[in-house]
């Protein structure tokens, strides 16, 4: 028998995501991959393989699966319930799936996006470079439940019951913007109020972006200037035709003719991915020196990250500290009975 | 010139699509190509600007900001070469019917019947300005003055691959199904992206493209031999 997951039951938008493919906006293919791209970088570093490695993306809610032979499996991204075989699962963490074994993952209880990854890497073909599912252009399809999916051989002896300490990106918050080429073009009455106000994350989001609501005016560019179409990158806000903010996510367009406001720097997109409706978002300009500070420091503790794990503690009478620590941001810990 | 994100400069020639600044805007990515400075990742152009992705976590981009200046500045880009290796497609269409069901309405915003609408679509070459939006999707320019037809304000929910739409001048090619403000006014059975294939995107910046129209029946046809909808390339010299 093949190596796979077998994948009994599914949300509707559970998709295999890994970074994506960067390089192709020349042809109109923007990089995608997955809405978190940090949780990609946890699973890799919980199962000690490498960050290319494809996953399964879960959009708001988990799923049922069944792994066809012994596996390892690291739970990353929005925290959600889990359980095998009916015993909980602490999440931000890696386990071993025996063969037969029913991993059931409820709804995210905090943020968007969760991530289940496996020893081995979830083993599709690649197109175009890469394993992860465009959606928007109709590269690979969704996880549909009872489908298959094959994966690869894992490292020997690989080991598993590590947990990760992650910061809470699941709730909204602070977001650090850069300006950016139309910058300029908002009055700078505007781009005060911008960075004073308050955003709530609209329900309508994928991951091409999130619209953002606010009570204030709207926001306009100067004289209404409308701009010739040029690239969009991830995390450009966009102001579109009614004066609401759009973040633009991984699977973006490659190109865009709304004036954009400003670019969020990449470590916090994440947060910015994972906000969940309601979640409130807010913006603060940074300069661009400072912006480079912080993406080195950024980058060095993620590669510091393998360095921060910590053995998972088998204690049972541990594992309510395991849950609470899992069910972050103001959500009640406890009785998963709720 | 201008940073776009911390990865990134964007060099704008204009603010007013026209041919000369499309022209500068491909030779300056090429240019770019060439001269493969270490550190660029990917570099890009669109309608009238030009976009360059380096590493920001092994340099700064301030020295490559600087060598970017000098090169825009080296030359008159506007007066630059069209990029090498172009092609001329000829891709069939109907135009109008229920397949494409905004023609009448297109062509009263330009003031013409639909025929003389079909008759000047198929008499102009159009030439890609940039690939975008959607993998393999070209921008195509330009139509005569009064085609500067605005795009609806209300989004068609969707069109399928392979539509051709017109708005202001131009006109796109759809290589996915997607809503468009963009008018729809002829079919074409071309898949401009195809993901497993051994050309994932068939056209390039610069490429000419004329349409010819044809019926619906010989659109079934062509739709049932394959991805290429009778479309044919040649090599221009």
């Amino acid at each position: 028998m093949t190596r796979a997951l077998i994948v009994h039951r599914a949300g509707p938008a559970t998709s295999v995501q890994d970074l994506g493919r960067p390089g192709l906006i020349a042809f109109g293919l923007s990089r995608g991959g997955a809405a978190d791209q940090l949780a990609i970088i946890e699973g890799a570093t919980l199962l000690g393989q490498a960050e290319t490695v494809a996953a399964i993306e879960m959009v708001g809610m988990g799923g049922v699966f069944e792994a066809t032979e012994d596996i390892r499996i690291a739970l990353t991204g929005a925290p959600m319930r889990a359980w095998i075989d009916g015993a909980p699962l602490a999440w931000s963490a890696s386990h071993r799936l025996r063969a037969g074994q029913r991993l059931e993952i409820g709804p995210a209880v905090a943020g968007v996006y969760g991530y289940l990854h496996v020893g081995g890497g979830i083993a599709l073909a690649k197109v175009l470079g890469a394993r992860g599912a465009h959606i928007a252009a109709g590269i690979d399809s969704l996880l549909k439940s009872g489908t298959r999916v094959p994966v690869g051989p894992d490292a020997p002896g690989g080991e598993a019951g590590f947990s990760l300490a992650t910061e809470d990106r699941f709730s909204g918050g602070p977001l650090r913007v850069m300006a950016g080429p139309q910058t300029a073009m908002f009055p700078a009455e505007q781009i005060a109020r911008f960075g004073a106000a308050e955003f709530t994350r609209d329900p309508r989001g994928n991951r091409m972006g999130v619209r953002l609501r606010h009570d204030g005016g709207a926001f306009q560019t100067q004289g209404g200037l409308s701009i010739l179409s040029e690239v969009v990158v991830p995390g450009d806000i966009q102001i579109t035709g009614d004066g609401t903010p759009v973040v633009l996510l991984g699977e973006c367009q490659t190109t865009g003719g709304y004036p954009r406001i400003g670019t969020i720097l990449p470590q916090d997109l994440p947060r910015a991915a994972q906000a969940p409706p309601g979640a409130v978002l807010t913006f603060r300009f940074v300069e661009r020196s400072k912006a480079i500070e912080m993406a080195r420091a950024a980058d060095k503790l993620r590669r510091a990250l393998s360095g921060t794990m910590t053995r998972l503690v088998r204690d049972p009478r541990d594992m309510r500290d395991l849950l609470a620590y899992q069910l972050i941001s103001g959500v009640t810990a406890g009785d998963p009975e709720e | 010139m201008s940073w776009l994100g911390l990865d990134g400069l964007l060099v704008s020639f204009t603010d007013r699509l026209n041919e000369p600044a499309n022209r500068a805007a491909l030779a300056l990515r090429d240019a770019i190509e060439r001269e493969s400075w270490p550190g660029v990742e990917e570099t890009a152009a669109s309608l009238v600007s030009t976009y360059l992705r380096f590493d920001a976590a092994a340099m700064d981009g301030d020295a490559l900001r600087a060598r970017l200046a000098a090169l825009v500045d080296s030359r008159d880009w506007t007066r630059a070469d069209l990029p090498g290796g172009r092609r001329r497609w000829t891709v069939p269409a109907v135009f109008g019917t229920e397949l494409a069901p905004q023609l009448q309405e297109a062509a009263a915003l330009a003031g013409v019947t639909p025929e003389k609408a079909i008759a000047q679509i198929a008499a102009t070459p159009l030439r890609v300005q940039t690939i975008g939006f959607a993998p393999g999707q070209p921008y195509l320019g330009e139509l005569a003055d009064h085609w500067s037809i605005p795009r609806q304000t209300q989004l068609t929910p969707r069109v399928p691959v392979g539509a051709l739409c017109a708005a202001i001048r131009q006109m796109t090619l759809f290589s996915v199904t997607t809503p468009t403000g963009w008018r729809h006014v002829a079919q074409t059975a071309l898949r401009l992206f195809r993901p497993d294939g051994e050309t994932p995107f068939l056209m390039r910046p610069g490429d000419e493209v004329r349409f010819l129209p044809i019926d619906r029946g010989a659109y079934e046809r062509l739709s049932n031999e394959g991805p290429d909808g009778g479309a044919v390339a040649e090599p221009i010299r």
